[in-house]
């Protein structure tokens, strides 16, 4: 089956930064991937790209059978992208945000309540105007629109910033239920302990391109026996 | 991207700008363009006869329609159906992007003049600089137009972006100049008794006279050919100087993914980096 | 698209109705403007009356321009510019929805304006549907000009003073029609005001036309 994601050699520009120079990269459905490097490594850029926000103008990038370099607009809609900044118009309130986000794509009000509550936000946050809210309170409301749109594609950009540990825990059950559900996800993380128990493989990013890539924690974690690990070895990535 | 842009500081130093290669046709459609405004010149401020209503008045004859002819049509023609051509996918190239902005930037000079000549023109026939005359008014409206243009073109962006953002925004303002003229037009003749009669229409001319009219047309449409290829090709200089540029970062982005594979030290943490080869010992921090 | 229209416009009145920045800063702005203009031209009654229609005109291109940077603020928060990308709405329906919200703004703005033209200089519309017709055509070209532009200066750093100047000249035919149907109509002479109604319809379904195809490459070039 061919892969969700498939990026060979891909290029994309910043300006007239190469914010990617070259990246390789596969994701196959069901996957779990997390992207690892310092600040600037292009992690973002990845995920953007991915999205069909930042185009690519050379190398090879398709994403969900999308050529992205010949037409990076049509994949948008398949995809949820939970940025730095959650896309929440301040003057609208938390249920409004989530169901401009649904009714764009045609979904019902239904699917933007249910998934409000799949996040945990309910009562009076529901109906306060998304300015007023925290910002991890924000991002839950940027996490509920994307959960209501189903992407089959999930770009988290560093999600675990500024999430209490509920919010942690309510995000690792997120991600499993819509991998479960058939979607593929791809995570960028500056957090090792936090992310690569999620993941199927770890891949290593320095100076916009990948550098290295180790098997996750995910399988490890589901297979009956948990294999038992040190810290150093979760952390610690040996570069090919 | 939130990530900090590493220092470059090879871009000025080691960028060997391309030596400008006109090609031959420029050179030659340049000097035509010397001849013929040398003769346009001697022909109508020697040869011709002075006009018996205008006197040596007249003489502007030999620039302003040209030159409003220039700044109205040649103008025109190149900066729109550059911009339709880079916006219509099959032939999207860079080559129409840079002629319509070249022609712009070359239409601002010409319609400037327009201006400076019809005013000229205007103070000793209507009395005043400037009269609210529906082409002077069209005129002046296009030359702010153009200038939007360029500030747009101005703002920094990638190559794509900015050709694809210009191209729009002179086709907006294509859309804007028959319904500027009408409107202006209208807005002058309905609510003044008596229009000034075009001066033109006052010169009684000789043999010598037309031609003259006519080898102005030539010369200043060569002119226009001319500093349009120059203009371009001074655009192309400026995108190289950009791309070498490009290709300095994208140097350093691999380089810096040499020092930063070591993931225990997740922060580039300042040592000497490997320079790029070629990069003509430009000085690294 | 009529549908994204239907929601983009909904999203943006609902904004617009929450913030208040159209009743507190754009309408007492073009009241204002309405205010200037009357002290830079003097206390004479006639001279009021006769300057009156293209005051009216002035102080609505300049609210337009206000109400335009509000349309792409709203837009441009943190994260909101690519949620808009990324939300799978059809570009052509966005378009129109943001010109329907601005649209509507406009015509109430133009309520205030007429109301305060007809205290301050004491002039009356004698043609009624005259007036009417312009103003709706005016309107639909504004609002699709100007949310153009502001899509065209929206990403940028320099947008706030970009947008006056590339957006002003274009918008200059609209200014010259609509004073010279409005004079018409004040003074009765529906025969002379007609005639500037074919400057306003072209320029309305131009816009909105060029809106429709070109909003889209716009988006992406911001």
């Amino acid at each position: 089956m061919a892969p969700v994601v498939h990026f060979r050699a891909a290029v994309a520009l910043a300006g007239r930064f190469p914010a990617l120079a070259g990246v390789d990269l596969s994701l196959h459905q069901g996957e779990v991937v997390v992207v690892m490097g310092p600040n600037g490594a292009g992690k973002t850029s990845l995920l953007r790209s991915c999205a069909g926000l930042l185009p690519v103008t050379s190398g090879e990038a398709v994403v969900l059978g999308v050529d992205l370099t010949e037409d990076h607009t049509s994949v948008r809609r398949y995809v949820g992208l939970l940025g730095h900044a959650a896309p929440l118009y301040d003057d609208l309130s938390a249920a409004e945000n989530v169901r401009f986000a649904t009714r764009a794509l045609g979904l019902p009000a239904s699917s933007a309540d249910e998934a409000l509550e799949r996040v945990a936000l309910t009562g009076r946050l529901r109906s306060t105007a998304a300015g007023r809210l925290s910002a991890g309170q924000r991002r839950r409301v940027a996490l509920a629109a994307l959960v209501a749109r189903r992407p089959a594609l999930w770009l988290l950009d560093e999600p675990h910033a500024g999430l209490d540990a509920d919010s942690r825990t309510l995000l690792g059950r997120l991600i499993g239920e819509a991998v479960a559900d058939g979607a593929s996800v791809l995570l960028s993380s500056h957090e090792p302990q936090l992310s690569v128990p999620l993941a199927d493989r770890v891949v290593a990013m320095a100076g916009g391109r990948v550098t290295g890539e180790e098997p996750g924690g995910r399988r490890a974690a589901l297979s009956a026996v948990p294999t038992p690990r040190t810290d150093a070895g979760a952390v610690g990535i040996h570069v090919a | 991207m939130s990530s900090v842009a590493p220092t470059r500081p090879a871009a000025e130093s080691a960028a060997p700008v391309p030596s400008p290669s006109r090609p031959r046709w420029l050179h030659v459609v340049g000097l035509l363009g010397v001849v013929a405004m040398g003769f346009t010149v001697w022909l109508g401020l020697w040869v011709t006869p002075p006009d018996v209503f205008q006197g040596n008045l007249a003489r502007l004859l030999y620039i302003h329609p040209a030159i409003a002819t220039v700044a109205l049509y040649w103008v025109g023609i190149v900066a729109a159906g550059g911009s339709l051509l880079y916006l219509w996918p099959r032939t999207r190239s860079l080559f129409w992007d840079r002629l319509a902005a070249s022609a712009v930037e070359v239409g601002v000079i010409f319609s400037a003049l327009t201006l400076v000549t019809g005013s000229l023109w205007g103070r000793p026939v209507w009395g005043v600089w400037w009269t609210w005359d529906a082409r002077l008014t069209s005129t002046a409206l296009l030359l702010l137009l153009e200038i939007g243009y360029l500030a747009l073109r101005r703002v920094p962006a990638d190559l794509p972006v900015r050709a694809r953002r210009c191209a729009v925004a002179a086709l907006l303002i294509a859309v804007d100049i028959p319904i500027v003229h009408f409107s202006v037009y209208w807005w002058n003749t309905l609510h003044q008794a008596g229009t000034f009669l075009d001066p033109g229409f006052k010169i009684h001319a000789s043999p010598s006279m037309s031609w003259t009219f006519l080898l102005s047309f030539v010369a200043f449409s060569l002119v226009f050919v001319w500093l349009l290829g120059v203009r371009y090709q001074v655009e192309v200089l400026q995108d190289a100087v950009g791309q070498e540029e490009l290709e300095i970062s994208l140097a350093e982005r691999w380089s810096e993914g040499r020092a930063g594979e070591a993931l225990a030290q997740p922060e580039w943490s300042g040592e000497v980096r490997p320079q790029p080869e070629w990069s003509g010992g430009g000085a690294a921090p | 698209m009529w549908h994204d229209a239907v929601l983009v416009a909904g999203k943006d009145l609902r904004i617009e109705a929450r913030a208040r920045v159209g009743l507190w800063q754009v309408v007492p702005f073009a009241v204002l403007v309405l205010v200037l203009l009357a002290f830079a031209i003097g206390p004479d009654q006639a001279a009021l009356r006769h300057a009156a229609p293209g005051i009216f005109w002035v102080a609505l291109l300049f609210s337009t321009v206000l109400a335009i940077q509000r349309s792409v603020a709203v837009e441009s928060g943190e994260g909101t510019r690519d949620g808009l990308r990324l939300s799978g709405i059809d570009p052509a329906g966005i378009f129109l929805g943001k010109a329907a919200a601005v649209g509507l703004q406009l015509l109430a703005l133009q309520l205030v304006l007429w109301a305060g033209m007809t205290l301050l200089f004491d002039v009356r519309v004698h043609v009624v549907w005259l007036a009417v017709v312009a103003s709706l055509l005016a309107t639909v070209g504004l609002a699709c000009a100007g949310v153009l532009y502001g899509a065209l200066s929206a990403g940028l750093r320099v947008r706030d003073t970009l947008l006056p100047l590339l957006v002003l000249p274009v918008l200059a035919p609209v200014l010259l029609a609509g004073s010279k149907a409005w004079e018409a109509s004040l003074n009765g002479a529906a025969a002379s005001g007609t005639q500037w109604l074919k400057i306003l319809v072209p320029f309305a379904v131009i816009y909105l036309v060029v809106g429709i195809v070109l909003y889209g490459p716009l988006q992406e070039a911001g």
